[in-house]
C-alpha cells in the first residue's frame, strides 16, 4: 500500500508525523517511534527565552558564591560557565539525525530577531531537516493590531528564510481574525508548511492557593473541529503543505485530517498517553480502513473532503454553522 | 623567543609548569592548594596534554595519605608523577615522604605552604607545614612571587630529575598561591630544554618490571640500616649544585636570573636579614629603599632550604657583616631557634671554627608573618633598627604585640616605601556584589592589554554570607613586587555605603587620594549622610570625593545587585590609570571575555551599564569643616560581656591584628555566643509576620539556617508594656485560654534566604501570593524590630519538660542554641546543627569535623554555638579532618569512665548522702526531658551536700569532679560528607563497629564545600565537581547500607525538606538509642547550583524520585518483634532528570557533553529504581536481616 506522502518538500513514508514531545528528548524513543511506523519526528522546542533564561539563572547563582570566601572562591569547574548556549539542542539534533533515517524536524521557539535567526542558522548546521517555527505570542499588549501581530508573524518568517535553506514550517494558533489570510500571507513570505494549531498553554486558577497554574492539558478527539476546519479550508488552496496538530487519538481523526486535506498529520497527546508504540496502532488503522476500502494509496482519500473538492463547500462556512444550530439535539451525524 | 605576559595566581602558575611535565596527578583538596589539582582535573578532562603529547592521568584519593601513597605506587610504577598539597595534607604524607626520598625518587611535591593547626586552625599561610617534614629526606625549594614560583615549579622537576631526589616546591600560601601579578610563561621549549628525556626513561628504567624483577621496601636488621641510609649522601651532596645549574640554563633561555641564596644589598652591609618566600621580596624592597637613605643593609633569600649548602651561603652572605637577623615564618616551642635560624647559625660557626670565615657576626633569630600576618616594609625596617643595637634581641617577633612574653619589636607605623609611579587601590566590597571579580579583571585589563604591570591580592572576612572582601591593586610600570598590603592607598573605593558605619575605611586613604562611595544618595545629599569621623578625614586629607549610585544603575539595566561593571567604570574614569577612552573600550573587550558564554544579553547589560555609568558619576564639593551629626554607633552595646567588648569587638572593627598576647587566651578556650554581638544586617529584606494568617505550626523556624525565627507563647499579660509595634496571637491549640504566642524575627541576624517563606504553608485565602510570612523591606523595620526583640527577649523562655517534643511544632518552642552563624544565606545543613541543639544542647559535646560546619561553627570572631538561659549549652570542639570519628568516640570514652567512677565514688559515699537520692541518681531514667530535668534537680541537690563534705573526705571533692556526669550526656559527632565517607573513613567505620553510644550525624552536601566543591564518594553519578570536572562516573556510596551491615547501629537516612517530621523522629530516637546511631541528613548546598531559597523543595524532589530514601534502621525494634528497616518515603513519584536538571551541577554536564549526560541519567535512573527495590525488600523482611548483637558499652546512668 503507498501511504506516501510529501511534507515540506520531503518525502515522507507515511502521514504520521510524531509531533513535539518530551520523548523527543531522547535518542532511545526517537529510535522507537522510528520502528513504531512514525515518518518524521518534530523535536521539541529551542526556547530562546529558555537559554537566555538558563543563562542569567546560571549567572545569579554563580555570582551568588563567587569570590565570597577564601577557601571556596568558585564552586564548579571553570567550563561550566562557558558552555551555556543552544548546544545541549544542537547536540540532540545531530545524534537524532545520526541515529534515525525519517527526517528530523527542529523546532524553534525564538523571543528577539537575533535568536530566531541565528538559532534556524545553527540548526542547519547540526544538521536537521527542516525547522518548525513554534511562533508563541501571546498580544496582550491593549494598543497592539491584529495587522501588526500578522506582521510580527510574517517577519519572523522572512528573517528566518534569509537565515536558512531548510525547509520551515510554521506552526499557528487559531486565533486571527483571518486564518485564511494570514495562512496565504504565510505561504506568500516562503513558508513551505503550515502547522493547524497551536495549542497556546492557557492558565489555570487553583482555588486552593490562589496561584496561577500553566499546567498542559493533553488534547482530545473534540479538539480536531478546528484544525479540521482550517484544514479542509486551505487543502490545495496554498503552496505550503498542510499538517494538522491536536486531538489524534485514534485511526479516526487520522483519517479526517487526510480526508479533508492534511498532508501530514501530527500526534503527541495520545503517544503521552498510550506510548510510544501507538505511533504503529494508528498506523494499522490508517492501513485497515484503507483496506476494508480497497484503496491502495493515500492519494486517494487526500483532501476528498476539502473546501475545494467538496460539491457543496458550504459545510465549511456560515451556513454550516446555521444548520447545526437548527438540529442540535436531533442528530450530530446531519450535515 | 618571545613568551606570553599573563596574569595568573601563583597556583595557576605552578600548575601550568607542574602539569605539562608529568603523567600522573594524585590530587587531594585543602585550601590553599586546592586550585593547582582543580586546574590538573580540569586540563585534563578538556584533554590538554602533558609536553609529551599525552594527558596526564589525575586521580583524586580519599585524603592526602591515601593521594602520596598514590604518588610513591606510580613513581615506583616509572611514571611521572606530582601532587598539590599543604598544611595537615603535607602532614599526612610524611611517612611516604621519607620512603620516596630514601628510595631516591624523582618527584615535585608543589606545596601552598600553610600554618598547621595547634591552638587554632588557619587556612592561611606559614613555613609550620614545610618545616615539620624538613627531615624526610626532601629537597626544599623556596618560590618568592608568582613569576618565581612558576620556575620554581621547573627548576624542582629538572633537578629532580637529575639528581633523583624528590623536592618539595613551596610557596607563600593566599600570599603567593592567591596573589595575582604579571608575569612572562614559561614556553613548551624552555620545560623541553630543561627535562632531558634521558632521565625520564632512566626513571622508567628503574621502574618495578617483572621483565627484570627486583625487591624494593626491604626491612632492616640493626647490621644494615644505618650503612644503607648513608648510601644517599652523594646524591643530597650533588642537589645544590644541579639546582644553581638548572637555574642557570633558565637564565640563559629567560634572562631571569636565581641563586641557591639570593644576596641584595649593600657589598659592605653591617647588618643582613636572611629569610624564605614572600618575605623576601619584602625585605629586598626595604633594602633598597633603606640603602637610598645611606644605611648599610642587605638581604639574602634563601631559595634551596635543603639540602643547606654551606659552601652557598657563605659564598652569598658579605664577609664583613656583623648583624644578621635569620626570620622563620613558623615557631618551634622550646627550641633554641627556628629551623632556619639554627642552620644558619651551624653554617656560620662551623665556618668560623674552620676558618673559613673570619669572624662571627652576632646571629638572632626572630619569627614573623604566622598565619599570613602581612609582613611590611615597616617591619623589616624594625628587624634592621633592632640589629642595629648593640645586643640585638633573640627570640624576637615582628608583626604582633607581645605584652606578655615581650618578644616583639616596635614597628613604625607611619613607615612607607611605595614607590609614586605606582598606583594603589583599594575596594571595600561584598562577597556576592562581584567586586574582587571585577578587580581580578580590572588588573588583567592593565596588565595583559595595557602592557602595565599589575598586582592583585584578596582579602576575606570568615563568613560565607554577606562577607566583607578587600581588594588590594597595585599598578604601575615597573614589575610589582611588594607582596603586602596596601597601607596608603591613592584610590579607595567603598562599594556598600553601610560599611562607613562600622569601619575606619579611609585610614588606608593617602593625603590627596580619591575616594569613590557607592552610595544612595546623590552628591548634594550625600555629605549630611556620612559619619562625622568620615567627614573630618576627607577634609583632612583633602580627598578627592565622587558618589554614584551603582546600585541604581545595576538595576536599570537589569544587573541586579551586580555593581562590579559600574564600579570598575568609575574606577577607570576617575584614577586616571588608563586614558578614559582606552579604557571603557578595553572594559567592553573585558566584558565581552568575561560574560560571552554566558549568552549575548548578559554582555548587553554589561556594555548598558558601562555606558549609564559616566553620566551617574559625581563629584561630591567637600565642605571647610565637618558638620555631620551621625556618629559611628558602637561596634557592640557596652552590656555585652568583656572579653566580647575587648576583643571580639575589635575583630568585628577588622582591627584584629592589634590585639595584644595578653588579650588572647592561652589555650584556645574561647566562650560560646559571641554571633549575638555581632548584628551584620546583611540582608536588605527580611520576613514579616502575619499573625492573623499564621497557623503556628513551626515550620518556618525549623527550616531557618540561621535561628533568627523565634517562637514563645506566654500570658496575656505578659504583653502590658510590649512595644506598639509587637506582633502576637491567641495560641490556637485547644485549651490555652488567654495564652498568646508571637514569632520574632531577628532582622539584624537575618541573611534574607527566604527559606522560611517557601516553608510557610498558610496563605492567604484572598490575597493572591501572601502568606502568614513575606519578605518586606528590611531598612524600615529595624528600628522597631530592635525594641520587639528586646521585648521578645524578656518573655519568659518555654519549659522544656511542657514543651512536646514529638512534633515539629513543639521544637518551635526549644531555646536554639546554635544561632546567628556566617553560614551561607540558605545553607542546607545549620538546620540540622539547630534541631540538634534545641533538642539535646544543654547536655550536648559535639566532635566536629574540619570543614563548613566547623568554620561556620568556630571561626572567629563568631561562634554560633551557644548557651541556654541557664548558662548550659553545647560544648563543641574540633579536632582535625580525618580524625573526628575517633576524636569523639574519645569524649564517650571519657564520659563513659568519668561515669563509672562518679557511680562508684556515690556508691562508696552511699552511707554519708541520703540512701533515697543516691538510689535514684543511679537508677532513674534519663530519656524524657521531663526525666533530665529531675536527674539535674538530685545532682544539683548532691553537689550542694559535696561541698559540705569536701574538707572531710577526699572522695567528696573527687565525686565533686566528675559528677556532672550523673546527667545523662548527648556526644554527637558531626562533619560532612569528605569526611565521613572519604578521609574519616577508616575511623568513622572503626567507630560504628564499636557499640558506644555515640551520635553520628553526616551533613551531606556530596560534595567538600568548604573547599569549593570538590567531588567525594558522596557525590552522584552524573553531576560534575571539581575533581570530577567530566562528571561523576560512580554512583554514590551507600554509607547507610553499610552501617546497616553491621546489625546493631542505628542508621537514619533523612531530608528535612522533605519530611521534617521523620528528621526529627529520626534524631530523637538516634539519641536515644543504647548504641552507635548514624544520621545521614541532605543538606542542599551551594555547591548543587541551586537557587537557595529553594533548598528545601529540591530536598523534597530528592526524596519524590526516589533518589534520597528515607529510613530508619532502629536495631531496638527486634526488641519487640518488629523489622529494624523502615522505609519512611513511598515509591518514586517522579523522575530523576525532575530534581537532578533543577541543579547545576546536572544540567552543566548535559551542557557540555549531552551524550555522557544522557547515558549518566538513564544510569542514575536505573540504580534508583533498583536501590529503591532493595530498600523495599528489607522492609518486607519480617525479621531483621541479623539477629541482634547488644550494645555492648556505654550504657545510659
Amino acid at each position: 500500500m503507498d501511504l506516501t506522502t510529501r511534507y515540506l518538500g520531503l518525502t515522507l513514508k507515511n502521514p504520521l508525523v510524531a509531533g513535539a514531545g518530551p520523548f523527543g528528548r531522547d535518542l532511545d524513543s526517537i529510535r522507537r517511534l522510528e520502528e513504531s511506523g512514525a515518518a518524521a519526528i518534530v523535536l521539541p522546542s529551542l526556547f530562546e527565552e529558555q537559554v537566555a533564561g538558563e543563562q542569567q539563572a546560571v549567572e545569579r547563582m554563580m555570582a551568588a558564591s563567587v569570590d565570597a570566601y577564601p577557601e571556596a572562591l568558585t564552586y564548579f569547574p571553570a567550563q561550566v560557565t562557558y558552555a551555556l548556549g543552544p548546544e545541549r539542542y544542537l547536540d540532540l539534533v545531530r545524534r537524532a539525525t545520526a541515529a534515525v533515517d525519517i527526517p528530523i524536524v527542529a523546532s524553534l521557539n525564538g523571543m528577539t530577531n537575533n535568536g530566531w535567526v541565528e538559532y534556524a542558522r545553527q540548526l542547519q548546521e547540526a544538521g536537521a531537516d527542516a525547522i518548525e517555527l513554534n511562533i508563541y505570542f501571546i498580544p496582550s499588549d491593549l494598543s497592539l493590531s491584529g495587522r501588526a501581530v500578522e506582521e510580527r508573524y510574517l517577519e519572523i518568517l522572512r528573517a528566518v528564510r534569509h537565515a536558512t535553506s531548510l525547509p520551515i514550517a510554521v506552526k499557528i494558533g487559531p486565533a486571527f481574525s483571518a486564518v485564511g489570510h494570514m495562512a496565504a500571507q504565510l505561504d506568500e513570505a516562503g513558508a513551505n508548511g503550515l502547522v493547524l494549531f497551536n495549542r497556546f498553554y492557557q492558565p489555570d486558577i487553583d482555588l486552593a492557593r490562589l496561584a496561577m497554574v500553566s499546567d498542559l492539558e493533553l488534547s482530545r478527539p473534540p479538539e480536531i473541529r478546528l484544525p479540521l476546519l482550517w484544514i479542509g479550508v486551505l487543502a490545495g488552496r496554498v503552496k505550503a503543505s498542510l499538517a494538522a496538530s491536536s486531538g489524534v487519538e485514534t485511526a479516526d481523526e487520522v483519517l479526517k485530517y487526510l480526508l479533508a486535506g492534511a498532508d501530514v498529520v501530527m500526534t503527541t497527546s495520545a503517544l503521552l498517553r498510550h506510548g510510544l508504540g501507538h505511533m504503529r496502532t494508528l498506523l494499522n488503522g490508517l492501513e485497515d480502513w484503507l483496506s476494508e476500502r480497497d484503496l491502495d494509496s493515500l492519494e486517494t482519500i487526500r483532501g476528498r473532503m476539502s473546501h475545494r473538492n467538496l460539491a457543496d463547500p458550504v459545510a465549511f462556512e456560515r451556513a454550516n454553522y446555521l444548520r447545526i444550530l437548527q438540529g442540535y439535539g436531533t442528530s450530530r451525524e446531519r450535515g | 623567543m618571545a613568551r606570553p605576559v599573563a596574569v595568573m595566581d601563583g597556583n595557576t602558575a605552578v600548575a601550568h609548569v607542574a602539569y605539562r611535565v608529568n603523567e600522573v596527578c594524585a590530587i587531594y583538596p585543602i585550601t590553599p592548594a586546592s586550585t593547582m589539582a582543580e586546574l590538573a582535573d580540569e586540563w585534563a578532562s578538556n584533554g590538554a596534554t602533558n609536553l609529551w603529547g599525552h594527558v596526564p592521568v589525575v586521580q583524586e584519593m580519599q585524603s592526602e595519605g591515601g593521594a602520596a601513597g598514590a604518588v610513591h605506587g606510580a613513581l615506583q610504577a616509572g611514571a611521572l608523577t606530582t601532587t598539590f598539597t599543604a598544611s595537615q595534607g603535607l602532614l599526612l604524607m610524611m611517612p611516604n615522604m621519607f620512603k620516596i626520598a630514601g628510595e631516591l625518587t624523582p618527584t615535585v611535591f608543589h606545596v601552598a605552604a600553610r600554618t598547621v593547626a595547634t591552638q587554632a586552625l588557619s587556612i592561611f599561610g606559614d613555613h609550620s607545614d614545610v618545616m615539620a617534614v624538613r627531615m624526610t629526606g626532601f629537597a626544599f625549594l623556596s618560590s618568592g612571587s608568582v613569576q618565581e614560583a612558576h620556575d620554581s615549579a621547573l627548576i624542582a622537576h629538572a633537578a629532580t630529575l637529575r639528581s633523583r631526589v624528590p623536592f618539595v616546591h613551596f610557596f607563600d600560601g593566599f600570599r603567593t598561591s592567591h596573589e595575582i601579578n604579571t608575569l612572562t610563561l614559561l614556553a613548551d621549549d624552555d620545560l623541553r630544554a630543561l627535562i632531558d628525556d634521558d632521565l625520564v626513561r632512566a626513571h622508567r628504567a628503574r621502574a618495578l618490571n617483572p621483565e627484570h624483577p627486583f625487591v624494593r621496601g626491604t626491612a632492616h636488621n640493626p647490621d644494615t640500616f644505618f650503612q644503607a641510609r648513608e648510601t644517599v649522601n652523594p646524591f643530597v651532596s650533588a642537589v645544590p649544585g644541579i639546582v644553581q645549574s638548572v637555574m642557570e640554563a633558565i637564565a640563559a633561555r629567560t634572562g631571569r636570573s636565581y641563586r641557591l641564596f639570593e644576596y641584595d644589598g649593600a657589598p659592605d652591609a653591617d647588618r643582613v636579614v636572611i629569610v624564605m618566600g614572600s618575605g623576601a621580596e619584602v625585605a629586598r624592597e626595604t633594602v633598597r629603599a633603606l640603602r637610598r637613605g645611606g644605611e648599610r643593609v642587605g638581604v639574602l633569600q634563601v631559595r634551596l632550604f635543603r639540602p643547606f649548602s654551606a659552601e652557598h651561603f657563605l659564598a652569598a652572605l658579605p664577609e664583613g657583616c656583623r648583624a644578621v637577623a635569620v626570620l622563620d615564618r613558623t615557631k618551634e616551642p622550646g627550641a633554641p631557634g627556628e629551623p632556619l635560624y639554627l642552620d644558619v647559625v651551624a653554617t656560620l660557626a662551623d665556618a668560623v671554627a674552620r676558618g673559613r670565615r673570619r669572624t662571627m657576626p652576632a646571629v638572632v633569630g626572630g619569627r614573623y608573618g604566622l598565619s599570613s600576618r602581612d609582613f611590611t616594609p615597616a617591619m623589616v625596617k624594625a628587624v634592621f633598627d633592632e640589629l642595629a643595637k648593640p645586643a640585638p634581641a633573640h627570640g624576637f617577633t615582628v608583626g604582633i604585640i607581645d605584652d606578655v612574653s615581650h618578644t616583639s619589636l616596635d614597628v613604625d607605623p607611619e613607615y612607607s616605601i611605595e614607590a609614586d609611579e605606582v598606583v594603589r587601590a583599594v575596594f571595600y566590597g561584598l562577597g556576592a556584589d562581584g567586586t574582587v571579580g571585577a578587580n581580578k579583571n580590572t588588573v588583567k585589563i592593565i596588565a595583559e592589554d595595557a602592557g602595565l604591570h599589575a598586582q592583585g591580592y584578596f582579602v576575606y572576612d570568615s563568613h560565607k554570607s554577606g562577607a566583607q572582601t578587600v581588594s588590594h591593586l597595585r599598578f604601575g610600570p615597573a614589575p610589582i613586587r611588594s607582596p603586602y598590603l596596601i597601607a596608603s592607598a591613592n584610590f579607595v573605593g567603598c562599594h556598600q555605603f553601610h560599611f562607613l558605619q562600622r569601619q575606619d575605611l579611609l585610614r588606608l586613604a593617602a593625603p590627596g587620594a580619591t575616594f569613590l562611595l557607592n552610595s544612595p544618595y546623590g552628591p548634594d545629599e550625600v555629605w549630611d549622610r556620612l559619619p562625622r569621623p568620615v567627614q573630618q578625614q576627607i577634609i583632612d586629607k583633602r580627598l578627592k570625593f565622587f558618589v554614584i549610585d551603582a546600585t541604581a544603575v545595576a538595576q536599570d539595566v537589569g544587573l541586579g545587585s551586580r555593581t562590579n561593571t559600574v564600579l570598575q567604570t568609575c574606577f577607570f574614569a576617575i584614577s586616571g590609570v588608563l586614558p578614559r577612552e582606552d579604557a571603557i573600550a578595553r572594559i567592553k573587550q573585558s566584558i565581552r571575555r568575561t560574560y560571552g558564554g554566558k549568552g549575548e544579553q548578559v554582555v548587553q547589560r554589561n556594555f548598558e551599564a558601562v555606558d549609564r555609568t559616566l553620566s551617574r558619576l559625581h563629584a561630591v564639593a567637600v565642605p571647610a569643616s565637618a558638620t555631620s551629626t551621625v556618629e559611628r554607633p558602637p561596634v557592640v552595646p557596652a552590656d555585652a560581656p568583656e572579653f566580647v567588648r575587648t576583643v571580639t569587638a575589635r575583630m568585628f572593627e577588622g582591627l584584629g591584628e592589634q590585639i595584644p598576647v595578653s588579650l588572647m587566651p592561652p589555650d584556645g578556650t574561647y566562650p560560646s555566643g559571641t554571633s549575638a554581638w555581632e548584628k551584620r544586617n546583611i540582608a536588605d529584606e527580611v520576613p514579616v509576620w502575619e499573625p492573623d494568617l499564621c497557623i503556628q505550626c513551626g515550620q518556618c523556624s525549623f527550616v531557618c539556617p540561621h535561628s533568627v525565627i523565634r517562637a514563645r507563647y506566654y500570658d496575656q499579660a505578659r504583653l502590658a508594656g510590649a512595644p506598639a509595634s509587637f506582633k502576637s496571637a491567641p495560641v490556637n491549640a485547644r485549651g490555652y485560654p488567654g495564652v498568646r504566642f508571637s514569632l520574632q524575627f531577628y532582622v539584624e541576624d537575618c541573611t534574607g534566604c527566604a527559606l522560611c517563606i517557601e516553608a510557610c504553608p498558610a496563605a492567604s485565602p484572598v490575597d493572591p501570593g501572601v502568606k502568614a510570612i513575606n519578605l518586606g523591606a528590611k531598612a524600615p523595620l529595624v528600628a522597631a524590630e530592635r525594641a520587639n526583640i528586646a521585648f521578645f527577649a524578656q518573655l519568659p523562655i518555654n519549659d522544656r519538660a511542657r514543651v512536646d517534643f514529638a512534633n515539629t511544632r513543639g521544637v518551635q518552642f526549644l531555646e536554639p542554641l546554635f544561632e546567628f552563624s556566617g553560614a551561607c544565606a540558605g545553607c542546607g545543613e545549620t538546620p540540622y546543627l539547630k534541631l540538634l541543639s534545641q533538642l539535646f544542647g544543654d547536655r550536648l559535646m559535639v566532635a566536629n569535623a574540619t570543614g563548613c560546619s566547623s568554620i561556620y561553627g568556630a571561626n572567629l570572631p563568631a561562634t554560633p554555638w551557644t548557651r541556654n538561659h541557664e548558662g548550659r549549652g553545647p560544648a563543641w570542639s574540633n579536632s582535625l579532618f580525618e580524625d573526628n570519628a575517633e576524636f569523639g568516640l574519645g569524649f564517650r570514652l571519657a564520659a563513659d569512665t568519668h561515669l563509672a567512677l562518679a557511680t562508684t565514688l556515690l556508691t562508696s559515699l552511699a552511707g554519708r548522702l541520703d540512701e533515697e537520692v543516691v538510689s535514684s541518681i543511679l537508677t532513674a531514667p534519663q530519656i524524657r526531658e521531663s526525666e533530665i530535668r529531675a536527674q539535674r534537680l538530685r545532682v544539683a541537690g548532691l553537689k550542694t551536700t559535696l561541698r559540705g563534705l569536701a574538707e572531710q573526705d577526699v572522695r567528696a571533692r573527687d565525686l565533686l569532679s566528675v559528677v556532672d556526669h550523673l546527667v545523662r550526656r548527648s556526644i554527637w559527632i558531626v562533619g560532612g560528607d569528605g569526611w565521613a565517607y572519604d578521609i574519616g573513613y577508616g575511623g568513622l567505620d572503626h567507630v560504628l563497629a564499636s557499640g558506644r553510644n555515640v551520635n553520628i550525624l553526616v551533613l551531606d552536601t556530596e560534595v567538600y564545600s568548604n573547599t569549593g566543591g570538590q567531588a567525594s564518594k558522596a557525590t552522584p553519578l552524573g553531576a560534575i565537581a571539581k575533581f570530577a570536572a567530566a562528571g561523576k562516573r560512580v554512583a554514590r556510596k551507600d554509607l547507610a547500607l553499610q552501617a546497616i551491615a553491621y546489625g546493631n547501629v542505628y542508621v537514619a537516612q533523612v531530608a528535612m525538606g522533605a519530611n521534617p517530621q521523620q528528621t526529627l523522629e529520626a534524631f530523637r530516637e538516634a539519641e536515644a538509642y543504647e548504641g552507635t546511631s548514624i544520621i545521614l541528613a541532605y543538606c542542599h548546598c551551594i555547591a548543587h547550583g541551586i537557587e537557595m531559597r529553594q533548598g528545601m523543595h529540591q530536598q523534597d524532589l530528592a526524596v519524590a524520585s526516589g533518589y534520597w530514601p528515607l529510613l530508619r534502621y532502629n536495631p531496638a525494634m527486634r526488641q519487640v518483634g518488629d523489622n529494624p528497616f523502615r522505609l519512611d518515603s513511598p515509591r518514586p513519584t517522579i523522575p530523576l532528570r525532575t530534581y537532578a536538571y533543577n541543579e547545576l551541577r546536572y544540567r552543566a554536564l548535559a551542557v557540555t557533553r549531552p551524550a555522557d549526560a544522557d547515558r549518566l541519567l538513564h544510569q542514575a535512573q536505573a540504580d534508583v529504581e533498583e536501590k529503591y527495590r532493595n530498600y523495599e525488600g528489607f522492609a518486607r523482611l519480617e525479621h531483621g536481616p541479623a539477629p541482634a548483637q547488644a550494645a555492648t558499652a556505654g550504657r545510659k546512668v
